[in-house]
């Protein structure tokens, strides 16, 4: 039998508290066949020493459907924005590097705080209003093939990637990203929805809002889902500049 | 509406570079292709635009401020991006790096320019073809204009491709994809037109 046995190995940018410098760490783990990055995170869990042989305290990610749709787990693998646990480690590259998306304020190790996403969604009104005080009856109906189109939008599972990828998403500025803009553009394509577009496009016309996008197209490169984020920006851009024309020269206000 | 601002200095800045600075570059660059047919006629193409009636006004509000407001506006753009071309090696990446640091390197070059030729003027120096040739006499000079000339055409050709997506006028990816063959084919042929031109004074 061999004795040497087939490891794994990681460089984890790791980080105490949301207010401490972040440290790297290095780890060797036993390999398994069809390990991903999540796997391994657990054995580093289960037996917390580093590479040196030193016992440290387990690394902390975030995690829950294990299978891209929840977006919780997106982390920056070898440079690149994605979801950890489709991230398979036979397709990466060793050492494989671990870093959080600094985009969004660290929590601890790999784990950021994405709640100006879900603000975000509060802000643009990404949801259809349906309750009244009674039953309004069926809503209009949508052709089959506008749902199939605006299926591929509702994809979106907020995991902040595209955001992590857009120069003018930073520190200096207030740009609200990729995802909450396009969710305007499904909201807004929806036969309800549409009775609130106007809204919609008057939140996207505030400070930090659509006109911030300078086309670095990055998103649209980056999403784990293929949306077509850049495509939805450049249609949100004509939307707006009809409602900026409605909105000063005057004509029904919704 | 209160927060809206940031939507219309966007707008207008984007607006101002295509109209009427843009159009005022290509002018600008047309009239001094004239000098490669000799110096009387560019000396003759210069003083018709001189004697444009309006001068001054058109001069303060179809360049003067529209430009100030875009290059201000567009340094203010440039600053809060935070540049990743190393992370995100993607042709539209890098496009957007350059059309940044192409606006940095047109606002240096624009301002020496203008010194160097329209406030000298308005100082009593004489703009015309004789000026040209001495200033690029020097190759140091030389080099710097024709940098200045490729940064200031590239930046407006890439600039049109994102104006178009700026106005939702190209909306597709097959649209943008043509886009980026349009104006590019506008940076090369612009960029023959200034060098052409600028080397008529060398
Ligand atoms: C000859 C002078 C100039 C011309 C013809 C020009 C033209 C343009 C055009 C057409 C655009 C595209 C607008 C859009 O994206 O919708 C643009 C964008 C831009 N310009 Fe200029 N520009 C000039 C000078 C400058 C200067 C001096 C700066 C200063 C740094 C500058 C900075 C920018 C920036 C940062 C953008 C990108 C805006 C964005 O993508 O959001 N420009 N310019
Ligand atoms: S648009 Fe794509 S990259 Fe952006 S948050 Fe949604 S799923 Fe993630
Ligand atoms: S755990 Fe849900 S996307 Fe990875």
């Amino acid at each position: 039998m061999m004795s040497e046995k087939k490891t794994v190995r990681f460089i984890i940018t790791r980080q105490d508290r949301p207010d401490s410098p972040p440290y790297e760490e290095e780890f060797e783990i036993p390999y398994r066949p069809n390990m991903n990055v999540i796997s391994a995170l657990m054995e580093i869990r289960r037996n917390p020493v580093n590479a040196k042989g030193e016992k440290t305290t387990p690394v902390v990610w975030e995690m829950n459907c294990l299978e891209e749709v929840c977006g919780a787990c997106s982390m920056v693998i070898n440079g690149k924005p994605r979801q950890s646990c489709t991230a398979l480690i036979d397709h990466l590259e060793q050492p494989i590097r671990l870093e959080p998306m600094r985009t969004f304020p660290v929590v601890r190790d790999l784990q950021v705080d994405r709640s100006r996403m879900f603000d975000s969604l509060k802000k643009v009104k990404a949801w259809i209003p349906i309750d009244g005080t009674h039953d309004l009856g069926p809503g209009p109906r949508m052709p089959e093939r506008k749902r199939q189109w605006a299926y591929e939008l509702s994809k979106c599972m907020t995991c902040g990637v595209c955001l992590e990828a857009c120069p003018n998403v930073n520190s200096k500025s207030n740009f609200i990203g990729p995802a909450p803009l396009s969710q305007v553009r499904l909201f807004n394509a929806h036969p309800t929805g549409a009775m609130n577009k106007a809204e919609r496009l008057e939140a996207i016309m505030g400070d930090g809002g659509l006109a911030n996008c300078g086309n670095s197209q990055n998103c649209v490169q980056s999403c784990p889902k293929g949306i077509p984020l850049t495509t939805s920006i450049a249609a949100l851009n004509r939307e707006v500049t009809i409602q900026a024309f409605r909105n000063f020269f005057g004509s029904d206000q919704v | 509406m209160a927060g809206n601002r940031e939507f219309f200095y966007r707008r207008l800045h984007s607006l101002l570079g295509v109209i009427p600075v843009g159009l005022f570059l290509v002018q600008h660059l047309v009239v001094n292709h004239f000098a490669t047919r000799g110096p009387e006629a560019f000396n003759r193409a210069a003083h018709f635009m001189e004697n444009l009636p309006f001068r001054y006004f058109l001069e303060i509000f179809v360049i003067f401020l529209p430009l100030l407001f875009h290059a201000i506006y567009g340094l203010y753009i440039a600053f809060t991006a935070k540049n990743n071309v190393s992370r995100y090696n993607y042709f539209r990446n890098w496009m957007f790096m350059l059309q940044r640091l192409s606006g940095i390197i047109t606002l240096i070059f624009v301002t020496w320019h203008v010194w160097e030729t329209r406030v000298q003027a308005a100082f009593g120096a004489e703009v015309n073809y004789e000026m040209m040739a001495n200033i690029v006499d020097n190759p140091m000079m030389l080099g710097f204009y024709v940098l200045g000339i490729i940064s200031t055409v590239f930046h407006f050709s890439n600039g049109l491709w994102s104006f178009f997506v700026s106005w939702g006028i190209t909306v597709t990816p097959r649209s943008q994809q043509i886009s980026t063959y349009v104006t590019m084919a506008i940076f090369v042929a612009l960029s023959i037109v200034g060098i052409r031109a600028i080397l008529a004074f060398a």
